[in-house]
């Protein structure tokens, strides 16, 4: 670890005054203090947020939520309003880490957890997430927990979050607040895909903190699900995950949401799809040819072939347990 | 043997199931283990290793780091401290046939992780932030990790394999039914939750107190004396607590001799703790390639068994395990080939893990008799009886005992496996498929020499000692029991004192002799520890001077003698010393010369499996075990729990993964290194089988740390073939697998 | 050196309470929780398994609550109220969980054992777990390469209810924390 100076500032603007290039915002601390130790992430000041007043969930005047940024992952995924008017967001919190880093880890640094690419983690290798232009050793080499989806010749990492996952199927909104002053990220677009610039995860620019995440009212609290599927029952990244949530009118869908993690460098969504699903009957006939549909564009590597097949059968179990009420 | 004297209701401690006598510590956080002992001035040291698979180092460029304040020295194969030139100093009691790993020696890089620099400064953060700042340049060879690429480099290997006996290939082309499938297990790594960690305590004269993890503190101390030229008696080395092992402190890891050299240099005390991704830069169980041929008659009975197996190894060692030998000594066979060869990559040598050969061999042979159940329409239990051997074939010797068909018998009828409908495919649970699947498991029974002394003060306490470690397999609880029965005492007035190398001689802790060869020892210690009780009777008694030993019992912690008793607090009390002391060298009997020894188990489980997700839960295991005399059944149950959850963890998650071009491990983390959770375990039942043996110790005990594990990978394999009827034959079963 | 290297080294002081006494330390900025407890204050009963949060070896009680000390930052710590292994036990008298871990044989080696057990205290103060599917669940951040972990379930289903009662009566006051 680098050694860094330290401050912790009491109000946001302060906050943002304080950050700039080489300065981090610090919360739960359970990723950035994590690639610090393996000189991944080398700040020279560290910015302690935790005593700034961004700790509620507030309901918001349309009828949902505004969460603040410092609210713990377990907080959240407890919080009355959000087992009961989001349940998705709820299960979805619950799938991911341990409950002792849930206690820890905060809503907005969820958001910006880095990838679990095993080159991004080892500074021997090359990466071009870590050094841009070094290459990337997972194209060709080990890959099975690698995007199949919205890849690049220079990266093809995953973003490991399972509250975003929920978090795009809910069309959740980014609060923040940076020098030049507030504004708000569509959750759709508040991650990038790696491009020719794997080494930016985001949008948020260097003195941009997230205050919070906003959740519009509808919370599909019928029909939902978020179905994880990993190589062990608890406690390890997704290989596949969906967040599957559907309005319902009789067997007919009204309204859907489906975002895959552990696919893409993003949560990914596919608002076509869940356009050509509405109107249509409950069905696994539907839900298939939406799963195939939201695939028809993927590109394995070596290694991870299996996770097209996958993700388009825990589409289609997520999609029917979400209809059935979210009970398998 | 103390009825006679003990009250009655009188239990012997042996066989109970005794808490941990160390519990108290662990459960409260005062358990030290060896990276946990403080001292002022204490230096840390942090390692730097290499980034490429193969080549040189031109130049270490210490001088940012040397900038650090507060680092004291960066230590490399330029400056290190004078170490042995031959082979022969580097050799340890687990030593592969070879040329053992140097560190720091010389400039050649022989595997990606290799250390190359220790960074010495006054604390843990400087010392990690300072090794960041070294740079080290290579010249870079090109390298091979890939042992399916080197497999036709591979040379038979320096082991004693069983000679071939019968015609296995006349035999195996006219059987009725043949099997010829080929399996593959990967480069596991041991991962102890307790990384290594040295802690040197320089002394003022110059002498070594160390606390090291290890399973063996004298095997510890004899190297640094050959490697570093020091006197055995400057050297203590220490292990009072091991934070796990399996097999990783079975050889002086690198951590030990580069704390040494630091403090040798700075002639100051110094630590050096490695990180759980510097836990993937040495020994581990080597990746095999097996090919299992059978050859049976219509009806089930083996005609033919043919295992050829390569394993990797280091271009500097060769190492061996007892891979292939459960193939010629597990079933009744006439005609039996054994071949077991070796290909050197790029990589450090493996190393002993957790019934190290066993583990890896029986997965080739227990799926290869699944398979020829259903080739042979043939229950997989009663396949196995069929063939039951009560001699080992590669001896051509008797066991001493072999309870094997109980544990068929006993665990088939508590996992319900009559209930089986062998089909595959044709038992269900709502979406999940439902496998049960069953397999064999051994591992040997063996005794090493070992020593022990016992000692009893005037209050009556009783100490043992003998230098062997508890990793975790409950050492301290069960010599303390075995030693409060042979000396006819409580287990509260016994302590037993181990994990030090300047007490009496123990071997390693490894292979499950720990009881068979410590407790012999202890026992004895205890037993002539009476004598020596009785004798001081007779001094203080002149009446009882000509007493035989036939006439005095021992129990309740007196001596008791023509009605009359004495405790022995009193005895010492009178005695012209402060306490009583006796030391034994206790070695196998030679009765068992006669014999093959071995331990036994037979493990069923239940699988269920999503078959659209791929997903598989172990949902249910039984392992039935004959181990001869169980010392203490809660620990022992442990023992096994721990071995099956092993094996899950085995047959569904471990695998180390290499990426060949850069030549480098690369989930070289506990997050991407996968383990169970508790999560991932389902109902585990342990039984243990009655078996008596008089013959393989006078305990009739075999020790129970390896024969958990072996055969659970292929009970699981075999339970998702028959849940989905596709046989997996690369392990781990990973969901994609199964999809 | 330059002026961020020596505000980097520079010492920080915090107040804590640890195992129910008030403690003033100097911290570097760079220094973990876990770190300060096992090298400065000689709390080794906090281990040290993998540093990365991927193991739970290191978990204690900040505030209450199961947290990994080796992700948290000691300076970060300033004014929270911690428990570790060491400071569970009531003089003599082991915590419920502590006693209920040696009865069941829930650890071997013991390493992984003092986060475990904090681990299981964390989860009795959430109550969230009722049923033992939901036990294994909420404490699967806890690794166990010995593989205790059907004698850390039976241990934990046991000493629940009495842990939870224990933590219901220091949050309402009506024992002395």
């Amino acid at each position: 670890m680098n050694p860094f100076h330290y401050s912790k500032p009491v109000d946001v603007s302060q906050a943002i005054s304080l950050a700039g290039a080489a300065s981090r915002f610090i919360a739960g601390g359970t990723n950035l203090l994590d690639l610090m130790k393996e000189n991944i992430a080398r700040p020279e000041h560290l910015i302690d947020i935790t005593g700034l007043p961004l700790k509620d969930v507030r309901e918001t005047a349309s009828g949902g939520l505004l969460i603040g940024a410092m609210v713990s992952n377990a907080d959240l995924a407890w919080h009355p309003l959000v087992e009961q008017r989001y349940p998705l967001l709820s299960q979805a919190i619950l799938a991911g880490a341990s409950p002792q880093l849930r206690n820890m880890a905060s809503t907005g640094g969820n958001l910006l957890q880095r990838t679990r690419c095993y080159y991004f983690y080892d500074s021997a290798v090359p990466c071009n997430k870590r050094e841009p232009g070094s290459g990337c050793p997972a194209k060709d080499g080990l890959n099975r927990i690698h995007a199949i989806l919205g890849a690049s010749e220079d990266c093809v990492a995953t973003h490991p979050s399972d509250m975003c996952v929920a978090l795009a199927a809910l069309d959740a909104v980014v609060h923040v607040e940076g020098r030049g002053g507030k504004r708000t990220i569509e959750f759709a677009d508040f991650h990038r895909l790696p491009e020719d610039a794997p080494q930016r995860d985001n949008q948020l620019a260097d003195d941009e903190l997230i205050t919070a995440i906003e959740l519009p009212p509808q919370g599909f609290v019928a029909h939902s699900h978020y179905l994880k599927i990993r190589d062990r029952a608890s406690y390890a990244f997704a290989l596949v995950s969906v967040a599957a949530a559907l309005e319902l009118d009789g067997d007919i869908i009204r309204d859907v949401r489906l975002a895959l993690g552990g696919v893409a460098h993003k949560p990914w969504r596919d608002k076509a799809v869940e356009q050509s699903l509405i109107g249509q009957p409950v069905s696994r006939e539907n839900f298939v040819a939406a799963a195939e549909a939201i695939l028809r564009d993927a590109k394995p590597l070596e290694h991870n072939a299996f996770k097209v097949k996958l993700a388009q059968r825990a589409i289609v179990r997520a999609l029917s347990d979400a209809a059935t009420g979210g009970k398998a | 043997m103390n009825a006679k004297i003990n009250p009655p209701g009188y239990v012997s401690p042996v066989g109970q199931p005794l808490d941990r006598v160390d519990g108290h510590l662990k459960v409260t956080g005062q358990a030290r283990y060896a990276g946990e002992y403080p001292q002022a001035g204490l230096l840390f040291g942090s390692v730097v290793s290499s980034n490429i698979a193969c080549g040189r180092v031109l130049r270490i460029d210490a001088s940012r780091a040397l900038q650090v304040k507060g680092v004291v020295a960066v230590i490399d194969h330029t400056n290190r401290p004078h170490v042995a030139s031959y082979d022969k100093d580097y050799e340890d009691a687990d030593s592969a046939e070879g040329s053992p790993f140097r560190p720091l020696y010389n400039d050649r890089v022989l595997y990606s992780g290799q250390p190359l620099a220790l960074v010495v400064a006054d604390t843990l953060e400087l010392a990690r932030h300072a090794g960041s700042l070294v740079r080290i340049e290579y010249e870079t060879d090109a390298h091979q990790t890939d042992l399916m690429a080197a497999q036709g480099n591979a040379h038979t290997a320096p082991a004693e394999t069983p000679k071939p006996r019968g015609d296995f290939e006349t035999a195996f082309t006219q059987a009725a039914i043949t099997v010829d499938a080929c399996y593959s297990t990967p480069n596991e790594h041991h991962n102890p939750m307790e990384p290594h960690a040295s802690t040197v305590m320089y002394q003022d004269d110059g002498s070594l107190e160390i606390h090291d993890k290890t399973q063996g503190t004298q095997n510890c101390q004899d190297y640094l004396h050959k490697v570093f030229g020091l006197e055995k008696d400057k050297i203590r080395v220490l292990a009072a607590f091991v934070g796990g092992a399996f097999g990783s402190g079975l050889r002086p890891q690198y951590q030990l001799p580069l704390a040494v050299m630091a403090a040798l240099h700075l002639k100051r005390s110094v630590r050096v703790t490695l990180t759980r991704q510097q836990m993937f830069t040495f020994g581990y169980r080597p990746h095999t390639l097996q090919r299992l041929r059978l050859g049976a008659t219509a009806d089930g009975r083996l005609l033919a068994v043919g295992h050829d197996v390569i394993g990797q190894t280091s271009r500097f060692e060769d190492f061996t395990e007892h891979v292939v030998e459960w193939s010629g000594m597990l079933y009744q066979c006439d005609n039996v080939q054994l071949t077991y060869k070796l290909a050197p990559l790029d990589v450090y040598t493996p190393l002993d893990m957790r019934a190290p050969g066993a583990t890896s061999g029986m997965v080739g042979l227990e799926c290869a008799l699944d398979e020829l159940a259903y080739a042979t329409g043939v229950d997989p239990v009663k396949l196995r009886a069929i063939n039951f051997a009560d001699r080992n074939g590669n001896e051509d010797k008797p066991y001493s005992s072999k309870e094997l068909l109980a544990c068929y018998e006993q665990g088939a009828d508590r996992f319900g496996w009559s209930q089986r409908n062998s089909e595959p495919r044709s038992m269900r649970q709502g979406r999940q498929l439902v496998g049960w699947g069953m397999a064999g498991g051994v591992w040997e029974a063996m005794q090493m020499k070992a020593s022990a002394k016992a000692r009893i003060d005037a209050s009556g306490k009783l100490t043992v000692s003998s230098a062997t470690t508890d990793i975790g397999t409950g050492t301290y609880t069960v010599m303390t029991q075995i030693a409060a029965e042979a000396a006819g005492m409580t287990p509260q007035d016994v302590t037993f004192v181990l994990g030090d190398s300047s007490l009496p001689t123990a071997p390693l802790q490894g292979g499950s002799f720990t009881v068979s060869s410590v407790g012999t020892a202890v026992q004895q210690a205890c037993r002539a520890l009476r004598a020596k009780l009785l004798d001081a009777v007779r001094m203080a008694h002149p009446e009882f001077a000509v007493v035989d030993m036939e006439e005095v019992g021992f129990g309740d912690g007196c001596l008791h003698i023509r009605g009359q008793r004495f405790s022995y607090a009193d005895i010492v009390r009178a005695s012209s010393h402060e306490t009583l002391e006796v030391q034994v060298d206790a070695e196998p009997d030679e009765k068992r010369e006669g014999y093959s020894t071995a331990t036994h188990s037979a493990v069923f489980v239940e699988v269920l499996v999503d078959e659209d997700l791929g997903t598989v839960r172990v949902n249910r295991v039984v392992s039935a075990v004959a181990a001869g005399r169980v010392v203490n059944p809660k620990t022992a149950r442990s023992q096994i729990l721990g071995g099956v959850v092993w094996g899950i963890s085995q047959a569904m998650h471990e695998e180390t993964q290499n990426d060949q071009h850069l030549g480098r491990f690369m989930n070289h983390s506990l997050a991407e290194y996968h383990i169970p959770v508790n999560a991932d375990i389902g109902d585990i039942d342990v039984m243990f089988v009655e078996e008596n043996d008089d013959i393989v110790n006078e305990l009739g005990s075999k020790g129970v740390g390896e024969i958990g594990i072996v055969g659970v990978a292929s009970a699981i394999a075999n339970a998702v073939y028959h849940a989905t009827g596709k046989r997996v034959r690369d392990f781990p079963i990973t969901l994609d697998k199964v999809l | 050196m330059s002026e961020t290297t020596n505000q980097a080294f520079a010492e920080h002081a915090i107040a804590l309470t640890l195992n129910g006494q008030s403690r003033q330390l100097n911290v570097q900025p760079w220094s973990t929780l876990l770190d300060v407890l096992r090298e400065q204050l000689d709390l080794v009963g906090t281990k040290k398994g993998c540093d990365h949060g991927q193991c739970g070896a290191c978990t204690v009680l900040r505030d209450g609550k199961r947290v990994n000390a080796c992700l948290t930052l000691a300076v970060m710590c300033d004014g929270a109220e911690l428990t570790t292994i060491e400071g569970l036990a009531d003089g003599d008298t082991l915590h419920p969980m502590q006693q209920s871990f040696i009865k069941h044989d829930a650890f071997q080696c013991g390493y992984c054992t003092p986060g475990q057990i904090c681990s299981a205290v964390g989860l009795a103060n959430e109550g969230r777990a009722q049923t033992a599917d939901q036990i294994k669940e909420l404490m699967s951040g806890n690794l166990c390469r010995c593989g205790a972990y059907t004698n850390i379930l039976a241990a934990v289903e046991e000493a629940l209810p009495q842990s939870a009662a224990k933590a219901s009566a220091v949050s309402e006051g009506g024992i002395d924390a």
